[in-house]
Order: C-alpha cells, then sequence, then structure tokens
C-alpha cells in the first residue's frame, strides 16, 4: 500500500524533506519515492526492527527519577531521516567554523587582557555577573590558545526557512554517539538506499576527536596518554562517555583513578602502578572538576588538577572556565563577536533576542510575555522556561517577578515555529518538529560533523525535542544532489 | 589497565560463572529430590544456607517450600546471590566495561538478561523450570566461548579469568556441599542404591560424568566421585584444576607474590586431605574450610589489583537516583556471600 503525501499535512511550517506543493523537496527525492514503495506497514516492520537493533546493541540513556529495576531507556529513534542538501550543508557548516572561532577568540580575551571590553564592543557587567566566568583561570594560556575544542551548537529552521542559532554548547555537549549509532541502525533497515543514494558518512567523527585531543598533549616521548574521564555510570551521557573512549582505544576514568602526584602531573592507577596522563577529555562540569579549586566537596575530581593543567602538564577539553561563553546572555553578542575578532559577517543569524539586562529590552518583553519565549541564561536540557502562548496567566505573572528581580539572568525571544519532518507515529506518517546538533572540534584545524543529532518532538505539536522531555531522534542526512 | 577496571572485570567473570553454576546447583537438587524415596527428602532449604543466604530468606517473608526456595534463588533482585541479579550485576559491570569487551559479548550479554527476565515469570514451575536453567547455563557457556574466541590474552582477560576460575572453585565446592548434606543417615544399607545415582548425578550437574568415566571406567563411588571433583587436574570445573589456572594467570601479573602465599596454601590444603576418610559432617567442615581458603586468595588478589575502598559516589548522579540501583551496585561491589 503506497503512501498518499497529498494528506501530508506541514502547513504553516517549512518542512525539510516535502515542499510547499506537496512534492519532495530535491535531496528528499529519492527517500519520498522509496518510503512511497514500501507502505505504512512495511516501514513498521523496519521501525521495529530498527527499535530491536538498538535494544541489543544496548543504545541507551540514563533516566533518573524513574522508579523500578532499570536505570537505562533505549534510545528513541524513528527511522526516517531528516535530509538537508550538501550545499546548503556547506553554508551552514562554514558559518559554524567561524562561530566557533569568535567564540574561541571571545573566551581567550574574556580570560587576558579584555579588549572587546575596553573597546566598547561587550559590557564589563556580564563577564563580572557571569556564573561561569572562572577567577582562577585569568592569564593561563591553553594550548592553541583555544578553550573550547568541543562545541554542539543547536540549529532551528524558522517557517520560512532560515536557519538560525540556538545556543552554543561549550561546557561538555553531548549526543555525538547517537549521531553516530543512529547511522549504524538505518543503514541495517534501509540498506538499499544507502546503495543508490551518495548519503555522507558520519562515522569519522572519533578519528577526528582523536587526532585534536593528541594535539593537545604537551611535549613527551612516545604516544600521548589521552582519558575520557567521566561521573560514573549513573551520569545521563555514560553511555556516550564509554562509547567515544571505546572508539578511541583510550581509557574511561572516574576521578578516583586519577590522581595529581608532588611534580604536579597528573597520574593514573593501573595494575602496574601509576601511569601519567597527558590529555583528559572531561565530561565532568567545572564545578566538580577540583575540589581545591572549586567545589570543595567534589568527590568526582581530582584534586590538584587545576594546578596541574595551569603549568600546562596535562591539557583538558573544553578547558576550565570555557563555559563563560555558554550563558544566553553572552549568546546574544555572538554575532558582534564574529565582527569584532574576525572582521566578519555571520554566516549563520542568531534567533532575535532581547537582552533582559537592558531596560528597553526588559521592557518589551515585560508587556508582549504571551508572544515570547523566555529562557535562564544559563539553563539546559529545556527547564525552566516560559512558552509565552502556552502559558497561563498566573505564570505570566510568576515570570514576571523573576525578571524584575534579576533581569541579568533572562533572555526573551520570539517562538520559532520550528521546521518538521515526515516521521512515523501512530502506524501513519505526520509531520514532527525537528532541531539539529552538529558537533564542532577546535584544534590545529576544524572539524564539523557531517550533519549532526537530529531531535525530533514526538507528541502532535510539540516544540519540546529534549530527550529527558519525551523528544526522540533522526538519523541526519547530508545528501550530494546533482545541479 | 586501571584497577578499578581489573575490578570490574575479575566481578563480571565472576557473576557470568555464579549465574551458571547457581543454575546447576538447583538442578542438582531436583533431580536428587526425584530420585530419593519420599520419607528422606530434605527439600529445598539446604540450598538456602549452602549459598549463604540465610538470613535474607528469613527476612523475606518467603516459606520454605520448593516454590519460594527456587523462586527466591532464581529471580529475586533482592537476594544479590540470586541467578537473575547475578546477571544483573554482570550486565552493571559489563556496561563500565564497553571500552575492553568484545562489543559483541555486550550485545549477547544483554540480549540474553532482557530474554531471561523476560521469560522468567512463566518458567519458574517444575515442569517448564529445567529449560530456563539449561538456557542460563547454555547461554554462560556460549559468553565464556565468545571471550574465549575473540578475546585478546592481555591484563583484561587475565583478570577475568582470576574471577571465573575463583568463582568456578568455589561453586563447585557448594554444589558438592549440596550433596554432603542432603544424605540423612549416613551411608546406611538401604539407601547404597540411591548414593551410586546420586553421585552419577552430582557428576552430571557439573557436566562430569563423561568426562569421569573416560578417566575412571569404574562405578561411581563417593570416593571416586569427591576425588575427581574436588582434586582432578584435567577436568575444568574441579576445584584443583580452577586454583592451578589461577596460578598460571597470577603469573603473567606484576605484583603476585603475596597472593601466590595464599593461593599455594589453599593447594597444600586441598591436596593434603584424606577425603575417604572424611564422614559426612567431616567433608562439610572440609568444604567450609576450603571455601576460606579461596576466599583468602580473593583477598589477596584484592590487595594486589584493586584500587582501596572509597566510599563516595553520589556525586555521580547530578540528579536524584533511584535508591534501589545505587543499593544494587553497593551490594556488587561487596564480596561473595560468605556463609
Amino acid at each position: 500500500m503506497s503512501i498518499d503525501w497529498t494528506t501530508y499535512r506541514a502547513s504553516g511550517f517549512h518542512d525539510e524533506l516535502i515542499g510547499p506543493g506537496g512534492g519532495a523537496r530535491a535531496a528528499g527525492r529519492a527517500l519520498i519515492r522509496h518510503l512511497s514503495e514500501l507502505g505504512c506497514a512495511e516501514i513498521g516492520v523496519r521501525q521495529q526492527a530498527a527499535e530491536l537493533a538498538i535494544k541489543v546493541m544496548g543504545v541507551t540513556f540514563t533516566v533518573y527519577h524513574e522508579q523500578g529495576g532499570s536505570i537505562d531507556r533505549a534510545w528513541p529513534l524513528d527511522i526516517i531521516p531528516r535530509i538537508i542538501s550538501a550545499k546548503e550543508w556547506k553554508r551552514i557548516a562554514a558559518g559554524l567554523k567561524q562561530r566557533v572561532a569568535a567564540l574561541n577568540n571571545f573566551i581567550d580575551d574574556v580570560y587576558h587582557a579584555q579588549r572587546i571590553v575596553k573597546d566598547g564592543v561587550f559590557p564589563l557587567e556580564i563577564i563580572a555577573s557571569s556564573r561561569n566566568f572562572r577567577p582562577n583561570c585569568v592569564g593561563i594560556n591553553p594550548p592553541q590558545g583555544i578553550w573550547a575544542h568541543i562545541c554542539g551548537t543547536d540549529l532551528v529552521r524558522d517557517k520560512d526557512g532560515t536557519v538560525y542559532v540556538l545556543e552554543d554548547n561549550l561546557r561538555v555537549p553531548s549526543g555525538v554517539s547517537y549521531m553516530i549509532e543512529n547511522r549504524q541502525v538505518v543503514k541495517r533497515v534501509l540498506p538499499e538506499l544507502f546503495e543508490h543514494s551518495s548519503i555522507l558518512a558520519v562515522d569519522d567523527y572519533p578519528a577526528a576527536l582523536h587526532e585534536m585531543l593528541a594535539s593537545l598533549a604537551p611535549h613527551r616521548q612516545g604516544l600521548p596518554e589521552i582519558v575520557v574521564l567521566t561521573p560514573g555510570i549513573y551520569n545521563s551521557a555514560y553511555f556516550e562517555h564509554s562509547y567515544l573512549a571505546r572508539q578511541m582505544g583510550c581509557e574511561l576514568v572516574e576521578g578516583r583513578d586519577l590522581a595529581v602526584h608532588e611534580d604536579d602531573c597528573v597520574y593514573m592507577q593501573t595494575i602496574h602502578g601509576w601511569r601519567r596522563v597527558d590529555v583528559i577529555y572531561r565530561r565532568i562540569d567545572d564545578d566538580f572538576l577540583d575540589p581545591e579549586s572549586f567545589r570543595a566537596d567534589s568527590t568526582l575530581g581530582i584534586p590538584g588538577l587545576m594546578r596541574a593543567w595551569a603549568k600546562g602538564n596535562v591539557a583538558l577539553a573544553n578547558a576550565p572556565g570555557a563555559g563563560v561563553a555558554d550563558d544566553k546572555l553572552v549568546y546574544t553578542y555572538v554575532p558582534e563577536m564574529i565582527r569584532y575578532y574576525l572582521d566578519e559577517d555571520p554566516i549563520l543569524p542568531n534567533v532575535p533576542s532581547w537582552r533582559c539586562s537592558q531596560p528597553q529590552d526588559l521592557e518589551h518583553v515585560l508587556q508582549n510575555l504571551q508572544e515570547l519565549v523566555v529562557k535562564p541564561v544559563d539553563g539546559s536540557g529545556g527547564y525552566g522556561m516560559l512558552m509565552g502562548p502556552q502559558s497561563s496567566q498566573r505564570e505570566r505573572n510568576q515570570f514576571a517577578s523573576q525578571l524584575k528581580a534579576a533581569p541579568r539572568n533572562f533572555i526573551a525571544q520570539p517562538v520559532i515555529m520550528l521546521s518538521t519532518v515526515p516521521t512515523f507515529v501512530n502506524e501513519r506518517i505526520e509531520p514532527r518538529h525537528v532541531d539539529l546538533r552538529p558537533f564542532i572540534l577546535s584544534g590545529p584545524s576544524t572539524y564539523v560533523t557531517t550533519g549532526g543529532l537530529t531531535r525530533v518532538a514526538l507528541p502532535e505539536g510539540s516544540l519540546v525535542v529534549n530527550s529527558s522531555q519525551g523528544g526522540g531522534s533522526k538519523d541526519t542526512w547530508i545528501v550530494a544532489t546533482e545541479n | 589497565m586501571l584497577s578499578r577496571v581489573a575490578e570490574n572485570l575479575y566481578w563480571f567473570a565472576r557473576y557470568l560463572e555464579r549465574a551458571e553454576n547457581s543454575a546447576r546447583l538447583i538442578s542438582v537438587n531436583a533431580n536428587l529430590l526425584l530420585d530419593l524415596p519420599p520419607e528422606y527428602r530434605p527439600g529445598w532449604l539446604p540450598l538456602i544456607d549452602i549459598t549463604g543466604s540465610r538470613h535474607l530468606f528469613d527476612a523475606s517473608e518467603r516459606r520454605a517450600e520448593e516454590r519460594d526456595v527456587v523462586h527466591f534463588l532464581i529471580s529475586e533482585l533482592d537476594n544479590p546471590g540470586s541467578i537473575l541479579a547475578s546477571l544483573r550485576f554482570a550486565r552493571e559491570n559489563a556496561r563500565t566495561l564497553r571500552d575492553v569487551l568484545p562489543n559483541e559479548v555486550w550485545e549477547h550479554l544483554n540480549e540474553l538478561f532482557m530474554e531471561i527476565r523476560e521469560e522468567l515469570p512463566a518458567s519458574l514451575n517444575k515442569r517448564t523450570r529445567f529449560k530456563l536453567l539449561q538456557k542460563i547455563i547454555r547461554g554462560m557457556q556460549t559468553l565464556t566461548g565468545e571471550l574465549e574466541g575473540t578475546m585478546s590474552r592481555n591484563d583484561a582477560y587475565t583478570l577475568m579469568m582470576l574471577g571465573r576460575n575463583l568463582e568456578r572453585a568455589d561453586m563447585t565446592s557448594r554444589i558438592v556441599d549440596v550433596r554432603s548434606a542432603q544424605l540423612v543417615p549416613a551411608e546406611s544399607a538401604e539407601l547404597t542404591n540411591f548414593d551410586t545415582i546420586q553421585w552419577v548425578n552430582l557428576l552430571k550437574s557439573l557436566s562430569g560424568y563423561q568426562m569421569y568415566r573416560l578417566r575412571e571406567r569404574t562405578r561411581v563411588s563417593r570416593a571416586v566421585a569427591l576425588e575427581f571433583v574436588l582434586r582432578d587436574e584435567h577436568f575444568p570445573r574441579a576445584c584443583f584444576f580452577c586454583l592451578k589456572e589461577v596460578g598460571t594467570f597470577l603469573r603473567a601479573l606484576p605484583r603476585s607474590a603475596a597472593v601466590m602465599g595464599s593461593l599455594a596454601a589453599a593447594c597444600t590444603f586441598l591436596s593434603g586431605a584424606d577425603l575417604e576418610a572424611l564422614d559426612q559432617p567431616g567433608l562439610h567442615e572440609f568444604i567450609d574450610l576450603l571455601q576460606l581458603h579461596i576466599n583468602e586468595v580473593h583477598q589477596g588478589v584484592a590487595r594486589s589489583f584493586f584500587p582501596p575502598r572509597v566510599a563516595a559516589e553520589a556525586q555521580a548522579q547530578t540528579q536524584s537516583a533511584s535508591v534501589e540501583v545505587r543499593a544494587s551496585r553497593a551490594a556488587h561491589l561487596e564480596d561473595a556471600p560468605a556463609r
């Protein structure tokens, strides 16, 4: 039974696969033809096969508050891929590289001369009031002057087709392992499509990550010892920590495996004794990294680690303090940073944002709460937001008083009508909203993943894509089209 | 190899072996009961003592009847020594070892665990139980084969072999202990025939009957069977063989001298005993002491290769975690159920 695309309604939104007239977009033509031939029943069979494969491969994410024996859930994947043409991707990738270059310039500047403040482009108060600014990073020179080696930038496409940057995750962004595993699964269940299309591969990421990390090693003889530092098995991204360690052939360590010795070098405890560590890909927040420098009650970190890092005896990726740029108020200045540091025009626009720290912006936000999305500047995972159009008067009143009390802590944006992708739900194909998280590696050269992780909001009409709140995922195809 | 990873590998192998041997233990008991005349059937409670879980069982409000005991030993997750709990601990350890274990081993264990957990509720009655236990034994044997066939003989493999062989030596001794506990009026003439049948059963539960036959070619008797399962140097489930393996693998590791001492003491104790002279209570006591020796070797391995105990793990969960999961993690860090 073939699929009737004329009943597929994505009106009011930009659909990534189906054009406004109901026909397939160029890059998705082969896929749409194939799905039509398969029919819903067969797509259902393939979807089930994918879910089984995910279960057997043990691709999981951890949910904390869940009761009962199992601490992890199978990773939710919808097998219908999201497609972007190679031509468009080239432009997006260039925009991402530009952005991350400016951000790294900014962080290095913040911890040194603060030229951008002196030149009047960026207000000092924002740095002074930033929760993620680390005074003990001032004056430190990490290798190559790079602070944010790994960045996950969230992109969304509005109804007019424009791709916007929603936020930059510069602390410990996760999701890249799912991007790679999604491809493995989709290759298993839709192999025919890969035979006839040129879908660009995604699995060179671990090799690129390893190469970047190796380039950070303090100069010693022999191969550098690189480790992945995890908070442990109960962390929501533990699967990914373990996955990346495995793919790179590195040890996966916890804080208790490491120690800083009297020579201010980092060592790990092995059955053969202590062994020197050169590079730590840390997946622990700054706060927990070193009880001597940050939270004294942290048992996840390594006492003395900051000392070893400041002396250049070990490299940390991302560098401590890089989170200063992972602040939504700082985000609103990225276009200015690009112009200031790189003397270029931004390739990718920000979502238009109001800075509640500025009185006239705050006034506008308070007047228009019903139309806006209000976000805490250091939030993540979609928590603590006000979705204006869906909010009650009571919630808006609550937010209004929060905004007046601590305007520095919020920004506001118009509601973005996230683009949709055909998704298999309720035994049929319906449009569902998506975003995209590509990953950018900064080292001697800059690497951008081929596509990224597409997250999809599964409930009808929902714009919340976070996996902790019922979001699913899709494989992302960058497809080379003729012409 | 990280000391912490070494510990997880060791326990991973122990839990796999424990799941398999618990299945063997329950099978042998079921068979023994069917062979004994009704008035001499001691029931299922001895298994609770032999697995060292009496206090847990008494606290669980389960009754001393077959259904409850079997449920407790196979599927009770609150009993850290149950088969399902062992499999879960093996899986939790394997999850932290995905960077060192061959991928197919993880995939297979994961699949097996989920299958068994699903099938369990319908598989606990007398008729379907055997098939389930058989499946567990076979599944564990397959995993063992996969490790054997796909894993480099590196430190990780060595640590697993230490865990496997110590657990196997310990469990074989416990299986023999079932036999000695089951026999009611020791060696009365009327039970002599049953006696032979029961030792055959014991050998079969260790998959050792054929190998015993090849080696002994005589009628199965208590003395010869005991000699075989405890002291044979060639049968891979015999206690002595396992201890010998532990020695071979220890030699490949650094800083093993102290453990070697405990191991030598265990071997001397085992080979020095006059098995034939032991009556049933004597055998029971001998096995107790043997298990203490095995535990000594375990303690030595822990001191030489594992990280010193650190308590706090709580911050690994940046948000609130399920208490139950943490409890089970704590249980996995405990030593083998002691007697």
